[in-house]
């Protein structure tokens, strides 16, 4: 093996695209969240005791035989139709055979060159732009163990690291959705990726076929790219970076790597086909493992698995029950909420449409749940680099909050700091609204004191508005407001002055 | 005629983790060779309305209902295990990247 440098310099984003156009393609596993296992009856819940969630077959132990969750065809099956794709009347899984042992039979069940989906496509939108990822293939396979590797000379003697294995996620049913090389999108290339991931999160939630929780490895993204030279219309020598593992990630890798790339190239080299890791702190890739020999995995038949081969019926049975389309969806729904373009665009574009349907299903007016969404949890999970989803504030808390607003017992200010303590964990919103003493003043006795004080200590103001003019009960509000450290409904003062000064 | 060579057994025998001398790369190679002219007339007899098959059984979706069933105890399931630390397996130094 020739040593080729790791980088060669980073080129700016925009000297990249003056000399090269970008190609990409996504690679994302998608864990189903069936009771089961993709081939055996054990648990595929996520968090039980070490190795408590495993049997002869998921072991591997010798004449254990695998037997296919109904289940998850049936998910595959809605996911390739969600995805446009075509449904094989005929598959077989494979065995992909390698030497690691987070498989304990040495080899994973897959589908080799007869995926269960095939042909699909998603259209995507980015500022405005639709772009259409086609899909090539999406095929049914089981998940590996989790191996912890304990590290190094701790009084030990040389050559003493090794690895603890627990088996509990190896054959947790796995979907493996593969697009086909992307081109044309040039400066947009960070952005589109970046989209079509957030897109398929959405229809797979809609589908309900699994949690897409990226920051549990729910949904995995393995980012490919290449970049030729501009205009050339061909495909350069790619890189695969693994386990890009949130949205943010997903645009942030692929503008690393063109730049580094670029950097390759620029200098006349040439790229080295391999895997390489993608570091969340600091947005950078560095080198893997090549692409060599360990990448020949002897597919061949599972001799213990008869094909699937999907009905007709069934496939027409699947695609009758499928959810609505999102695009349909979200059309419906700027209706039927009153949203403008420009902020249905802004919803979609944050990934807050199912949240904000999530919280108007919970009872909470649309403006008011898109409020909470697109301001204060937002600006928090762009702060600090997570999904909206993964905020820490689920749809059902939103619409208590707002509730409590709409019932008088908190005013918008207060509700924000219900959400700066959701935020920050400091328990349900009754804890935090205890702990933090954040109920609205609305006996109004006590506010009919701090109003009375507020009248006496500015008597000039209150001529005026004995006068008539009631644009100048605001100094008076915002001096209730304080005496009350701003727990007092600002629509109650002003009522209450008003009569007093009437 | 397929035809193996000696590099493709050596090949083989490198991602399958078995340890070949020279001696024994000469000896298999058209040992290898002889098997695979065998099955290859085989292949003659096949005509153009014969699928390659994998699975002798005309069958096809066999499958079984999303119902747990009890997994093996954490103490059953590791009982076979060389060694065991943390109620997980331990296995040698893993030398590469994962898969």
């Amino acid at each position: 093996m020739t040593a080729v440098p790791d980088s060669l310099g980073l080129v700016g984003f925009d000297e990249v695209l003056e000399r090269y156009d970008p190609a990409f393609g996504l690679e994302v596993h998608v864990e189903l969240n069936t009771n089961t296992k993709m081939f055996c009856g054990c648990p595929a819940t996520f968090g039980g005791e070490p190795n408590s969630q495993v049997c002869p077959t998921c072991l591997g132990l010798p004449g254990s035989m695998p037997v296919v969750n109904a289940k998850a065809v049936e998910s595959a099956i809605r996911i390739g139709l969600a995805l446009n794709g075509s449904i094989a009347e005929w598959c077989r899984f494979a065995r992909k055979n390698y030497f690691y042992p987070d498989m304990p039979k040495n080899f994973q069940t897959s589908q080799y060159d007869e995926p269960i989906v095939y042909d699909g496509y998603l259209d995507v939108e980015v500022e405005g732009e639709i772009f259409r990822v086609d899909i090539e293939r999406a095929h049914m396979e089981e998940d590996t163990g989790k191996t912890t590797h304990i590290g190094g000379a701790t009084g030990r003697i040389h050559g003493a690291d090794y690895s603890l294995v627990d088996y509990n996620r190896a054959g947790i049913p796995l979907i493996e959705i593969v697009t086909r090389p992307i081109l044309g999108t040039g400066a947009k290339a960070p952005l589109v990726a970046k989209a079509y991931v957030a897109a398929l999160r959405e229809i797979l939630l809609g589908l309900g076929v699994s949690d897409v929780r990226m920051d549990q490895g729910s949904m995995r993204c393995d980012v490919n790219l290449s970049l030729s030279p501009k205009g050339s219309g061909t495909l350069g020598t790619r890189t695969e970076t693994k386990n890009v593992n949130s949205l943010r990630s997903v645009e942030r890798a692929v503008r690393f790597e063109m730049s580094r790339h670029a950097g390759i190239l620029d200098a006349g080299e040439a790229i080295f086909q391999e895997t390489r890791h993608f570091h969340e702190d600091t947005g950078t890739t560095s080198a893997g493992r090549a692409k060599s020999d360990a990448d020949d995995y002897r597919y061949f038949p599972e001799p213990d698995l008869v094909p699937v081969a999907p009905s007709r019926e069934w496939v027409e049975e699947l695609r009758a029950s499928l959810p609505e389309r999102t695009a349909d969806k979200r059309a419906r729904l700027q209706v039927e909420w009153g949203y403008s373009e420009l902020e249905m665009r802004d919803v979609w574009a944050a990934g807050a449409l199912s949240l904000i349907e999530a919280t108007v299903a919970e009872g909470t007016s649309p403006q008011a749940a898109r409020k909470w969404w697109m301001a204060e949890l937002s600006r928090s999970a762009n702060d600090r680099g997570v999904e909206l989803a993964e905020v820490g504030v689920t749809p059902a808390q939103v619409a208590e909050v707002q509730k409590l607003v709409d019932g008088g017992s908190l005013t918008d200010k207060l509700a924000r700091q219900v959400f700066e303590g959701l935020l920050a964990g400091e328990g349900t919103v009754a804890e935090i609204i205890d702990a933090r003493g954040l109920a609205v003043v609305s006996d109004d006795g006590a506010l009919g004191s701090a109003v009375d004080e507020a009248i006496a200590a500015q008597p000039a103001v209150a001529e005026k508005i004995r006068g008539g003019n009631q644009a100048a009960a605001g100094a008076l509000i915002g001096a209730v407001m304080k005496a009350t450290g701003g727990k007092a409904d600002a629509k109650r003062v002003r009522e209450l002055i008003l009569e007093k000064l009437a | 005629m397929p035809e193996i060579t000696r590099d493709e057994v050596a090949h083989l025998a490198d991602l399958a983790r078995i340890d070949l001398s020279d001696a024994e790369l000469d000896h298999l190679a058209p040992q290898l060779q002889v098997i695979l002219e065998s099955v290859a007339s085989i292949q003659g007899l096949a005509g153009d309305d014969v699928p390659a098959t994998s699975h002798p059984l005309p069958m096809t979706n066999v499958f079984r209902e999303d119902v747990v069933t009890p997994s093996l105890t954490p103490e059953q399931a590791l009982s076979g295990a060389p060694a065991v630390e943390e109620q997980r397996f331990s296995v040698p130094r893993i030398l590469g990247d994962e898969q």
